[in-house]
């Protein structure tokens, strides 16, 4: 079974989504993240699901679990490139994933992650 | 029937002069009022080509079923004749009577030569009128239909028209709203608005609603899936222009706006948004 690969990038890991996301592939990327997250003490993770051309509500709410699990473990989850069309459907089906933080692109979605980080270790320490 | 075409057909070709000019004369009087938009020669050419090509399809085919393959030439030009009519603003009353003024002329014909035989005129005017009558009503459906796709043309372009995306600065759009929000223009709107902060790499965009006359539910409703799905691209909007009685609308119809940032005008939102990306003018 293909799994999805997940890259460290400094304190960060990056996802990026490049084939077709069915539902066992969805949750075996929950079961790598979470434990990659804790293996590595990653502070923040970066999907990128600019490749994604349907995302369906299984999947939506598959990236706000994610999320979830990472803030539990002290990590920050950032979804980047979302396709203008798949941000229609998700908005038509009534998904507008509230606890999830969004950027245009990877370059976006490293700032927004360092700035939050920030913010959270401040209030931490 | 084959019988009674087929005599049409024989008349019509013997009295192909005196028929045109009498039909001729005939548009002249039905189109008195008109006379400034078409032209004598145009006129003529259109009536000569009906007259021609009809005598062809009669010849052809011993049916009086327009709509088989022998009539398609006569068909394509009654189309291309109600398209051209519709360009030069004649009503779809007017641009029947082309076929139905011709039943007319070609009565006249026909009581001229069967003088003393009832039987016979009877009989060919009944063919005559079956025909001309379903020429008539495929002349004046042929021009509603070039009617509606110019009105639907018109429509797209309003919708292109009113849904301009601007750059205010690096990063900032600014979305003005004119004219009421329904369901088609919302997902134009949010289409153009989505593609905009692809294009621009923007992470803020305004939407100044100062030109939409009333929010109702739905309205607000459909602003909001807008705010949310540019949220969902990693924008966040502000919305602006709201006036007083919109505010007061909003609220006694209890619409929850709090997720969104609101301005009262365009100037406001403009000066958040230069703050929310640490820039200033001096």
């Amino acid at each position: 079974m293909d799994r999805i690969p997940i890259l460290k990038i400094g304190d960060f890991l990056l996802v990026s989504v490049q084939v077709d996301m069915h539902d066992r592939l969805a949750v075996s990327l929950q079961d790598d993240l979470t434990s990659r997250i804790v293996s590595s003490r990653a502070r923040g993770v970066l999907i990128d699901i600019s490749a994604l051309d349907i995302v369906d509500s299984f999947i939506g709410r598959m990236l706000g679990n994610i999320a979830g699990m990472a803030r539990v473990l002290d990590a920050e989850t950032v979804v980047v490139g979302m396709q203008p069309s798949v941000a229609i459907t998700l908005v038509e089906l009534g998904l507008s994933l509230p606890g999830i933080r969004t950027a245009l692109n990877i370059d976006r979605g490293m700032d927004l992650l360092k700035s939050a980080i920030e913010r959270t270790g401040a209030a931490s320490g | 029937m084959g019988v009674s075409t087929k005599r049409l057909f024989e008349i019509i070709q013997r009295h192909e002069d005196v028929l045109l000019s009498d039909w001729m004369r005939l548009q002249g009087e039905s189109l008195a009022s008109r006379r400034d938009r078409i032209s004598e020669s145009q006129l003529r050419a259109n009536s000569q080509n009906f007259v021609m090509a009809f005598r062809e399809a009669l010849s052809a085919g011993n049916s009086s079923d327009t709509s088989r393959a022998e009539w398609g030439s006569l068909r394509k030009q009654l189309e291309d004749l109600s398209k051209q009519r519709a360009a030069q603003g004649f009503s779809s009353t007017e641009t029947a009577l082309f076929v139905l003024s011709f039943k007319q002329a070609l009565f006249n014909t026909l009581r001229q030569e069967f003088s003393n035989d009832p039987a016979s005129l009877v009989e060919s005017a009944w063919a005559a009128t079956e025909i001309l009558d379903q020429l008539g009503l495929f002349i004046s459906e042929s021009y509603l239909k070039s009617r509606e796709s110019v009105i639907s043309r018109q429509q797209q372009e309003l919708l292109e028209l009113s849904t301009p995306v601007v750059e205010l600065w690096t990063g900032i759009l600014a979305l003005p709203l004119i004219g009421t929000l329904d369901s088609s223009r919302t997902q134009v709107v949010m289409q153009n608005l989505l593609e905009a902060i692809v294009a621009k790499e923007a992470d803020l965009a305004i939407i100044d609603i100062t030109g939409v006359p009333t929010v109702d539910t739905l309205v607000a409703q459909h602003l909001l899936k807008t705010v949310a799905a540019a949220r969902l691209m990693g924008a966040d909007c502000i919305i602006s222009g709201i006036r007083p009685q919109i505010a007061q609308t909003i609220i006694h119809l209890g619409v929850d706006l709090s997720a969104v940032i609101t301005k009262a005008t365009l100037a406001d939102a403009f000066r958040l948004a230069l703050k929310k990306k640490n820039l200033s003018i001096t």
